[in-house]
């Protein structure tokens, strides 16, 4: 009797159709750009700047909003309340909901009718078309993916250590830092790393909140809709590129710091 | 020097009930009981991670039940060491030491002298991953005792290690309550308590059923329970006769030598003392009687086997004689022994 499987077989050629969907089309689009024309746009100052402010917007994005993210994702790993479930369902929301719809909401808080809108008027501050309304924007969409894996991350610290560590006098503070902190760091870079890639993508919620200055999500459908898709796709191409480089770049700093941990 | 007053908790199904403990300075105390009956919880309340539903916790005479943890001088080492992962051997010994105001020759000075009385000197500058059992078990009490604390509080700290890595920690507990340390150390082990506590008590559904001199306690057992569980075998409860005869359970009579005029009391029956053979033995021992060998259970060198006269007797017998006289499960025997192999505890 032949007990040989042809699973695995059916799994490798099912999966490697997945692969190549998702490969076939960014391939086509680095096939179908020259060099020349990779070369050109790589100095075009429109592109460039604006490659420059998607990445330090959502950079900002990323690390401001860290500072109230992981210490909610803490709380949440390791205390029991009895809306926990909807507070759980809160942070996923930005997930779910579309993101024009999302770009909508945001406006309303930050435009200049809003309590933080005539804040930031105060301080002569307009969210509304500037970069820091740009970086509330790309927070918002993309704060979900560092706080579900910060959590994870803390709910994997052993409560034990950190009840051991107060035992040996340290506050809750210290605690936090020494030992909560730098154990879940695995999760949390990589929830770091999610957002701020997250955030680079986002084209939906900053079109309404910044159409200028020009993020490259934007730029790049601007110049599809004025001058179709020979010119979009060197900008697209430039754009992927960099993203990629960031994206391996972060990751193998996240790597080399795991295997120093080990 | 620290004391529980009428500790009650309840958590889901299980309960700790009015636990009264006094330890006093340089006590070894064994809380002896079986795994999940609360002894670690008895603990962390004393460690203060977990607060009691009612009574108190005294320590130096000072009420720090609802203290800080990090307040309390108690020093708590989990049965799973709970050594940091990310730091390495001296980080943590060092980590209690931070935030002392101590300067750095101090601090090293201190981890020193801790590495040297736990004997992991050599291991200073290694991470935790791939230490073992052993090393572990050493770091967490170096981390600990640097603090110097004014108790420590030892969860089942031999459970987890084989047995030369045991006796070397057994010395190393010794050496640590001889130094001044106070010591309360849970455990199910009634060796342990043996080896190492100078006071006892046994724990058993969520309540304190004895405690005393770990002598005592050992000497006169409260009642089957404890005798059981601290390693005691034939122990029974009796009614005396003014003829010296005891009767256990209303099912055996057995000659006792003197039994100081109690009505009632218990008896334990030393089963190394109690002769097994084919056939009925004449000799000068009283008690003689007929049985069935229920189980013969194998140890190190010897043999316990069971025998059911009425009441079911533990006798030990060497392999030599086992093979000799090809003793089997199920099988008829006589047992006897003399009326001074019986001790008589009022």
């Amino acid at each position: 009797m032949n007990n040989k499987s042809h699973t695995p077989l059916i799994f490798i050629l099912l999966g490697g159709l997945i692969l190549l969907f998702i490969i076939s089309p960014l391939l086509g689009m680095f096939l179908a750009t020259t060099p020349a024309q990779l070369f050109e746009t790589s100095k075009d100052p429109e592109v460039v700047n604006s490659i420059w402010l998607t990445l330090w917007a959502s950079f900002m994005a990323t690390i401001v909003f860290a500072v109230g993210a992981i210490p909610l994702s803490y709380f949440l790993a390791r205390t029991n309340f009895r809306f926990k479930g909807i507070v759980n369902g809160i942070v996923d929301l930005p997930v779910v909901i579309p993101h024009s719809a999302a770009g909508i909401a945001i406006l309303g808080f930050v435009s200049r009718d809003s309590v933080l809108g005539k804040v930031g008027s105060s301080v002569g501050l307009n969210f509304v078309g500037h970069p820091a309304g740009i970086a509330i924007a790309m927070a918002f969409v993309s704060i979900p993916f560092l706080i579900n894996a910060a959590r994870d991350g803390f709910e994997n610290v052993p409560v034990r250590l950190e009840k051991t560590a107060l035992n040996l006098g340290a506050s809750p503070a210290r605690v936090f830092f020494t030992i909560s902190l730098p154990l879940a760091w695995k999760n949390i870079l990589s929830g770091l790393i999610m957002m701020f890639a997250r955030g680079l993508s986002e084209f939906g919620a900053v079109i309404i909140i910044a159409y200028h200055p020009m993020i490259t999500p934007i730029l790049i459908f601007e110049r599809f809709g004025a001058f179709g898709l020979k010119y979009a796709r060197p900008v697209s191409v430039v754009f992927i590129i960099v993203c990629l480089v960031f994206f391996v770049l972060l990751r193998s700093l996240a790597k080399e710091r795991k295997s120093t941990d080990a | 020097m620290l004391k529980l007053n009428n500790i009650s908790i309840k958590l889901g199904d299980f309960q700790l009930t009015n636990i009264d403990l006094e330890l006093e300075k340089g006590d070894y105390y064994v809380l002896l009981g079986k795994s999940g009956v609360g002894k670690t919880v008895l603990l962390e309340i004393i460690a203060g991670l977990i607060q009691p539903d009612s009574g108190t916790v005294i320590l130096n005479e000072i009420d720090i039940t609802h203290e800080k943890i990090q307040k309390r001088k108690v020093g708590i080492v989990f049965q799973d060491y709970s050594v940091f992962p990310h730091l390495s051997v001296k980080q943590n010994i060092e980590y209690p030491l931070k935030g002392k105001n101590l300067s750095s020759k101090q601090i090293e000075s201190l981890i020193h002298e801790y590495a040297e009385l736990t004997n992991i000197p050599h291991l200073l500058n290694r991470g935790t991953q791939k230490l073992s059992g052993g090393e572990l078990q050493r770091v967490a009490l170096a981390r600990m005792l640097v603090n110097k604390p004014d108790c420590l509080l030892l969860d089942e700290p031999l459970a987890s290690l084989d047995v030369q890595l045991k006796g070397d920690l057994r010395n190393l507990l010794r050496k640590i309550n001889q130094n001044g340390t106070t010591i309360l150390h849970v455990t199910h082990d009634y060796e342990e308590a043996i080896a190492l506590s100078n006071k006892v008590a046994v724990i058993h559904e969520g309540k304190i059923i004895q405690k005393g001199l770990t002598k005592e306690v050992f000497k006169k057992p409260a009642n089957e329970f404890v005798a059981n569980f601290t390693g005691i075998k034939n122990f029974f409860f009796a009614e005396f006769s003014p003829v010296n005869t005891a009767n256990i359970n209303g099912k055996v009579n057995i000659h006792v030598s003197n039994h100081d005029q109690i009505e009632k009391g218990k008896i334990i029956i030393r089963g190394e003392e109690i002769i097994i053979s084919e056939n009925h033995l004449q000799s000068s021992a009283t008690n003689n009687f007929k049985g069935k060998i229920l189980q013969i259970i194998p140890y190190f060198s010897n043999y316990e086997i069971i025998i059911d006269i009425g009441i079911e007797l533990s006798v030990v017998i060497s392999e030599e004689s086992l093979s000799k006289f090809k003793f089997k499960e199920n099988s008829e025997v006589w047992v006897s022994f003399k009326s001074t192999a019986i001790k008589i505890i009022p």
